[in-house]
């Protein structure tokens, strides 16, 4: 492998990696306040993907500004955190909180379910391509390598904000910390008088925003086509629970590690390019069944 | 004898003469059938509390275990393609078994998903073995030597599977009733006092984890041949999906459920899919929402009900029947 294939191999890893952790990051939060996992969050980042690309189509089509592909990646995250994740989390998990983990699961799935249809009966079959926000970047020549900034520059750029974004939230803000403290103990936070209905409200929400926003990030860089959404899930799923659930740092890490295995893995071994991620899981959960980053719970009796 | 019990006979019996009757029937329930014990699989994972997105992957080994040795015998033999396909699901559930039973609910679900999805994709990428995404045909087996017509080998399929998922539905309700099966269910219940005892729980769910991955492999087989074609959609998480919802469907936790379950998805996804071929996972999906919500103990709850409400009427015409129809959560 020489420096070139190495460059690219590196690059490609580094921007898939900034995608998959805005999905994952949405996924582990969304877990570790509602302690569900959220199977429909895939559908999420599909969503979001075909929102940006179609409306980012029709807009551009009718002669407005390309720069308007950024802050339409903000607007196809923030529909899709309010029009979907809200609803989802009101009319349907605030019922099943009580029920079994089997159950729960289940009902996400279902969730899951509908959603892929209502992705092909909104956008067809037929893959979208809008590639506006990447053009508009241009290119960049490192290594010896042509690569675009956007992947380049703006994805990791836009991850690590959202990973320090989050953590100032959390740790910081008033919504943050209600947030850590429902997490903590929710019925010691309702006693305290935290409405912890509206924490849960909340985090959906910017967990589905998350998502939303990392499928409207990806459609610039490949043609949104269905079942994205089912890859998606799985493979974000692998990042967090190799990084152990409800770790937001961790799946940083574990995105990164993830992408850059998957990308080599394109250049060096195609055949396995689909099961690096997994085989990375599988050996992390034997030797640590908590995850790389997850603390070991004791159970209760 | 009593209304319950006759009901499940008489239907018991029209499924096996529905052929003879209505020939096109056939396949459709052999399928059925072939689904119906591969959900049962799933079933016997739901006493324990766990539910599975990946079984589908012990489906399409022993499906494509039948593929590869017809091809390798020139059609090959009907119990030995059984056989062998059972045993290697059987193999893979022990290895898959061995590191998912230290995991329960949510990462069990997800890693049985995770590795029923690296091997769909091994299925797709390897086309010079697989066949790839078009998959492999499955030469129409001899039965203990005698070569079949195709008539002949349909019918044989039907009641053989018949009586097949008969004695397996009894065997598995055996099993859930001995002491084995009554630890599978503490892992749902109460794990930690299950250790106490000294049982090894991990131990517990991996022999519930064999049976349910030979039960799929029995309805892979099955399926196979049926079919006569095998693909890597066996194994896609679409398939692992359906077998869970038709558990729930049948009402989770019933062997009975398993087989009412599967025809009655069968039959309808037959003859409703093709006018609502576009929108058919949606229909699932809103349709399993409404049994978890609703009706979570599913078609054989439902009957239960039923039959509770009719039998309440004869001897206490109110109170009896109300309180048999909530049961205790």
């Amino acid at each position: 492998m020489n420096a070139q294939l190495f460059a690219l191999a590196m690059f490609d890893g580094i921007a898939y990696a900034a995608l998959v952790f805005m999905v994952a990051v949405g996924l582990t939060l969304i877990f570790g306040v509602l302690r569900i996992l959220n199977v429909a969050h895939g559908s999420f980042y599909a969503i979001g993907a075909y929102t940006a690309a179609s409306i980012g189509g029709a807009i551009f089509a009718a002669g407005f500004s390309p720069w308007l592909a950024f802050p339409l990646l903000f607007v196809a995250a923030a529909l899709v955190g309010i029009l979907l994740g809200g609803p989802i989390e009101r009319l349907l998990l605030r019922r099943i909180y009580a029920k079994e983990d089997a159950l729960q699961l289940l009902v996400t799935f279902a969730v899951f379910m509908i959603l892929e249809d209502v992705q092909r009966l909104v956008w067809g079959v037929q893959p979208y391509f809008e590639a506006t926000a990447l053009q508009q970047l241009g290119n960049l020549e490192v290594l010896g390598v042509f690569y675009t900034k956007y992947q380049l520059i703006f994805l990791p750029i836009v991850a690590v904000i959202v990973l320090i974004g989050l953590r100032l939230f959390l740790r910081r803000t008033l919504s943050g910390k209600l947030i850590l403290a429902v997490t903590e103990d929710r019925e010691t936070a309702t006693a305290m008088g935290i409405d912890a209905d509206k924490v849960y409200l909340l985090t959906f929400i910017v967990g589905a925003a998350l998502a939303g926003f990392g499928g409207a990030l990806a459609s610039a860089t490949t043609s949104v086509v269905p079942g994205m959404g089912a890859d998606m899930i799985v493979l974000s799923f692998a990042v967090v629970a190799t990084a152990g659930l409800g770790q937001i740092e961790g799946a940083a890490v574990t995105a990164l590690l993830i992408g850059l295995g998957r990308s080599f893995a394109v250049y060096l071994m195609p055949e396995l390019e689909v099961l690096i991620p997994y085989l990375i899981m599988l050996l992390v959960l034997l030797v640590r069944p908590e995850g790389l980053f997850g603390a070991v719970r004791t159970r209760k009796i | 004898m009593s209304l319950r019990l006759a009901v499940p006979l008489i239907l018991l019996a029209l499924v096996a003469l529905l052929p003879t009757i209505a020939p096109w029937s056939q396949v459709v329930l052999t399928i059925a059938l072939a689904k119906g014990l591969a959900v049962l699989g799933i079933v016997v994972l739901l006493h324990a509390g766990q539910v599975s997105f990946g079984h589908a992957l012990f489906f399409a080994v022993s499906a494509y275990i039948a593929a590869f040795l017809g091809k390798a015998f020139a059609g090959g033999e009907l119990i030995t393609m059984i056989l062998l396909g059972t045993l290697a699901s059987l193999a893979v559930g022990l290895l898959v078994g061995l590191f998912v039973v230290r995991y329960r609910h949510i990462f069990f679900g997800m890693l049985n998903l995770a590795v029923s999805m690296i091997f769909f994709s091994i299925l797709e990428k390897f086309y010079h073995v697989t066949g790839g995404s078009d998959g492999m045909q499955v030469a129409r087996p001899s039965v203990l030597g005698v070569p079949m017509e195709r008539a002949g080998f349909e019918t044989l399929l039907f009641y053989g599977a018949l009586v097949l998922c008969i004695a397996v539905a009894w065997g598995v309700h055996r099993y859930l009733e001995s002491p084995i099966g009554h630890m599978l269910k503490t892992i749902k219940t109460n794990e930690t006092r299950l250790e106490y005892l000294g049982v090894s729980a991990r131990r517990t769910l991996l022999v519930g984890y064999l049976v349910s991955a030979g039960l799929c492999g029995l309805g892979g087989v099955l399926m196979a041949v049926t079919q006569g074609i095998v693909t890597p959609e066996y194994a896609w998480w679409i398939r692992s999906g359906e077998l869970v919802f038709i558990a729930i469907l049948g009402g989770s936790g019933s062997v009975a459920g398993a087989f009412v379950g599967a025809l009655v998805y069968e039959v309808v996804r037959t003859y409703a899919a093709a006018f609502a071929a576009d929108i058919w996972q949606m229909v699932l999906g809103f349709f399993l929402l409404g049994i978890i919500l609703y009706a979570s103990s599913g078609l054989v709850g439902l009957y239960g009900k039923l039959m509770d409400r009719l039998e309440g009427k004869h001897k206490t015409p109110a109170g009896g029947a109300k309180q048999s129809m909530e049961p205790a959560q």
